[in-house]
């Protein structure tokens, strides 16, 4: 009896199980692993084929495999950075209001656990889930290279392999997390998939637009600094965040991200790789906005969602 | 001196937007008894539940569950008292049994243990057969069984219950009541419920308290309540077949304090006492043919209206 007397966490795993084995089951998430799993696999074949005439010419022919595209089949990465918010929305876009309509959120919280352990466990499961299926794909990524190629993959590319998995995954969280702070402040679940839908193409359709706009307008016929602003607002949407730092990350060649000054290149070798290191250095940045952000996000959600009346 | 498992002083439920919701609400429940909380929709039963299991926070006043302070320790609270919600939801896509064995893995037991309670439940609400159905073919009245259900596994101290009979056809309301009288007197659980099916209800509680906009008005027994509101004078009503005076009959019989004629053959008796028995045999022996007697009782609807007008009298 002295034992779990009530510790700030009892009764997480009871949540993290039973989000799990619903997101798990579910038929959105089913229908979405199909629909990935088709779509990277088309991709994914296609270079393969491309790739296979340069056979011992690259050194890193497994992650060509996740930039390559050809027409009109487009790369595993662009396909991946339309995809995976789209699951992330999924996950999350009824998971508070969905308790509010079916009327069990009195009934789980009157039981002996706190009320952010449900929160809790909803995005400790949604982030099982999404890594589960995320990593099953990567899986088959490698091992399909592996059988058409032929080539058995060196450690530096399984580990820049690796740190791409990552960043896919933050991307994920970040939009599950996005879907979850809307299904806190709509009540229902229609609306809150919605305006997550809504925002998702914002950032993936308008919002470069109106970053070049704006950066005319704040730059005016100063080139440098038209350029600077573009992609420093750019920036603001995952999606520039997520193809910037998977770039990097799997061609190795890729020195910098955003604007570079001819001079600035002087005395660089251009065309070599760079170290493992020195490219996860360059995406740093770029993955610690997506913490904050994920932590930034989920807070105001929290916090919106303990103040929450739970009566329906 | 009763042992008091609840006990509320002062309860007041104050909105950032000024209402009232909760007005300095005090009673006690007592061990293995079942206190009705009676009042239309929005006379702040629902609230003040919320307030007991710390599930919302109390603007002022205290409460002690069991000796535990449900907002500083909400879980040793929740540990002991078992809430059925005011028209209780469970997850449609999953089953019954998928249901409460979810709700029921945050009591910490073994799996056998869970698995037997379960099961003991689900056979005393006659839910065994449907334990495999999903939820989406339940019909409303099966869901508030399961929530019974759920209710029992917990084996709680205390049992409160939102509403339980709302929206249920006569025949189960009948059943439902039997189960919560089965509640305390097999169970040995102190019961709270709230509804404002006051006739329903009252024939199980053993006390009542009547809310009114946020303020408990009065509580006590059924029987006090009517003594308080209409004094301890019984009321009898009688119809004869003939018109007779029969003021000269009854004069002789001692506890009348008032004898009026309400129509031809229509009498009603004010007394200090039951005379039923007394009165008919004065009547037979003078020849004179009743139809019937009858001893009017208050049920808690009219205490409640009389109670309400007051209240609202003294507000206006």
């Amino acid at each position: 009896m002295s034992q779990n007397k009530g510790h700030a966490l009892t009764g997480l795993n009871v949540v993290f199980v039973k989000e799990f084995h619903d997101f798990t089951q579910s038929v959105r998430m089913v229908v979405l692993t199909i629909l990935i799993l088709l779509t990277a696999g088309t991709s994914i074949y296609v270079a393969t084929q491309t790739v296979k005439s340069c056979v011992g010419e690259d050194n890193f022919l497994l992650l060509s495999l996740f930039t390559l595209s050809k027409s009109p089949v487009p790369s595993f990465l662009t396909l991946m950075s339309f995809l995976v918010p789209l699951t992330g929305i999924a996950l999350g876009f009824d998971a508070v209001n969905s308790e509010f309509q079916n009327r069990t959120l009195p009934r789980v919280l009157s039981q002996p656990i706190y009320k952010d352990v449900l929160l809790f466990g909803k995005a400790l499961g949604s982030l099982a889930s999404m890594a589960l299926v995320l990593l099953s794909l990567w899986l088959f990524v490698i091992g399909f290279a592996m059988l058409f190629l032929g080539v058995p993959p060196t450690g530096e590319q399984i580990s820049r392999a690796m740190v791409y998995y990552l960043i896919t995954l933050l991307y994920g969280v970040l939009w599950f997390v996005i879907a979850l702070f809307f299904s806190i402040i709509c009540t229902q679940s229609s609306t809150s998939a919605l305006v997550s839908i809504a925002c998702w193409l914002f950032f993936m359709i308008f919002w470069p637009t109106i970053c070049q706009l704006l950066s005319y307008a704040i730059g005016g016929t100063n080139s440098i600094v038209v350029a600077k602003t573009n992609s420093a607002l750019a920036r603001i949407s995952p999606y520039v965040l997520y193809s910037e730092a998977s770039i990097a990350i799997l061609n190795p060649t890729t020195r910098s991200l955003g604007v570079v000054l001819f001079y600035q290149m002087d005395g660089a070798l251009g065309g070599s790789p760079l170290p493992f290191g020195q490219s996860f250095l360059l995406i740093w940045p770029q993955l610690t906005s997506f913490f904050a952000a994920i932590i930034l996000i989920f807070t105001f959600g929290y916090m919106k969602f303990q103040r929450m009346e739970i009566r329906v | 001196m009763k042992d008091e498992v609840l006990k509320v002083q002062d309860l007041t439920k104050i909105y950032p937007n000024g209402k009232v919701a909760v007005n300095k609400v005090s009673f006690t429940l007592n061990k293995g008894e079942i206190f009705g909380m009676l009042g239309p929709n929005g006379s702040g039963k629902t609230t003040t539940i919320l307030m007991l299991l710390g599930l919302l926070d109390a603007t002022k006043g205290s409460v002690s569950v069991l000796g535990y302070n449900p907002l500083r320790t909400p879980l040793e609270v929740k540990k002991r008292v078992s809430y059925l919600p005011d028209s209780v939801g469970f997850y449609s896509n999953l089953t019954a049994y998928e249901n409460v064995d979810y709700t029921t893995r945050f009591l910490n037991l073994d799996g056998k243990e869970r698995r037997a309670r379960i099961d003991k439940a689900f056979k005393k609400i006659r839910l065994y057969n449907n334990r495999d159905d999903k939820i989406k073919t339940f019909s409303h009245g099966m869901k508030q069984r399961l929530g019974l259900a759920e209710v029992l596994i917990k084996e709680p101290d205390i049992a409160i219950l939102d509403e339980p009979t709302q929206g249920l056809d006569p025949e189960s309301v009948a059943e439902f009541l039997d189960i919560i009288r089965s509640f305390r007197d097999d169970e040995n659980m102190s019961v709270l419920i709230s509804s404002h099916q006051l006739n329903q209800v009252q024939s199980v509680c053993n006390r009542v308290g009547l809310f009114s906009q946020g303020s408990l008005i009065t509580y006590g027994t059924v029987k006090e309540l009517s003594e308080e509101q209409f004094g301890t004078n019984r009321i009898i009503n009688l119809t004869l077949e003939e018109d007779a005076d029969i003021s000269e009959i009854t004069h002789s019989i001692e506890g009348i304090n008032q004898t009026r004629k309400i129509a031809p053959g229509q009498w009603i008796f004010t007394c200090t006492k039951d005379i039923r028995s007394k009165l008919v045999k004065a009547l037979v022996d003078n020849r004179l043919n009743i139809n019937s007697v009858n001893l009017q009782l208050h049920s808690l609807e009219d205490i409640y209206r009389s109670f309400f007008e007051e209240v609202k009298n003294v507000t206006e």
